[in-house]
């Protein structure tokens, strides 16, 4: 059996670790995921910053707004590295998916998670 | 025309397309940078979460120098921004009327010291900015539009 993916969640100050925080309170604490945050870096120290959270393993990245910086330096990453995707939007309910599915392939992870991403956002009451 | 000037190593992200662009009305942004200019994944990676409605204007520093009266004679307010001190200053003798240069993130970095959260600076870049600023250059620290702008004096 191949080895099961990794996440890194790399996202504006402290949203990323405060993800990580939920899904661990929620799915326990084997999540296969890491937090990184752009606090305090430019774009050349938050590549390398993901990149040893990626530690060369097949990863999926989930970052949080296209355009910004996380999005920006993930993609950057992520050019010529086809064990590397990079995903948008980040919410809890795609992490959440992501700690049960991590022996999917690598594409097939990277779009449930934007399905299930996209599925998890709606109006509920109104 | 232009209605800002900011030096931001992260480029093209969140608080200028968001928080500049949103609030100033933003049509257009130059990113001024020789390696952007000459790299078309890099572009591509700059457009992405822009909206249609602002137009991103890639020049390398020596086509930016050229072309500055022209986009401040443009009818849409746009933004010019430069990833490091060196590129800014040598725009600076460009700019026309009242000159100001906003430093909206300079990060972490081996040599450099922190001047504020997002403002770390080499001596060399402190000096370069006091130089700006004796020249008659408005040069102030703001990150987002709703923060206190911080005189660069303060920061030297």
């Amino acid at each position: 059996m191949s080895e099961k993916l990794s996440g890194v969640i790399v996202a504006h100050t402290e949203l990323a670790e405060a993800l990580l925080a939920a899904v661990q309170a929620i799915a326990g604490d084997e999540t296969g995921l890491v937090a990184v945050s752009n606090r305090g870096s430019d774009l050349k120290a938050l590549m390398k910053r993901i990149d040893e959270a990626v530690g060369g393993r097949p990863a999926v990245i989930f970052t949080d707004m296209p355009g910004g910086s996380c999005a920006h330096t993930a993609a950057a990453l992520a050019r010529g590295r086809p064990e590397l995707r990079v995903v948008t939007g980040v919410n809890l309910a795609m992490l959440l998916d992501f700690v049960f599915h991590r022996e999917l392939p690598l594409e097939a992870a990277a779009e449930r998670m934007v399905q299930t991403g996209r599925v998890s956002v709606g109006i509920v009451a109104r | 025309m232009i209605v800002l000037y900011r030096i931001d190593d992260r480029l093209i992200h969140g608080q200028v397309v968001v928080g500049w662009g949103q609030r100033l009305g933003i049509g257009f942004i130059v990113l001024v940078n020789d390696e952007v200019r000459a790299s078309d994944w890099e572009q591509e990676i700059c457009r992405m979460g822009v909206p249609p409605s602002i137009e991103i204007v890639f020049a390398s520093v020596a086509e930016a120098a050229a072309r500055l009266p022209e986009w401040e004679q443009d009818r849409r307010s746009g933004i010019v921004l430069t990833p490091d001190v060196d590129t800014m200053v040598s725009l600076s003798r460009g700019m026309p009327g009242r000159r100001r240069v906003n430093v909206g993130g300079i990060h972490a970095r081996e040599g450099r010291t922190e001047r504020l959260r997002y403002v770390f600076l080499t001596q060399e870049e402190a000096a370069q900015l006091k130089a700006l600023a004796a020249e008659g250059v408005e040069v102030s620290a703001q990150d987002v539009p709703t923060a206190k702008p911080v005189p660069i004096l303060e920061l030297v």
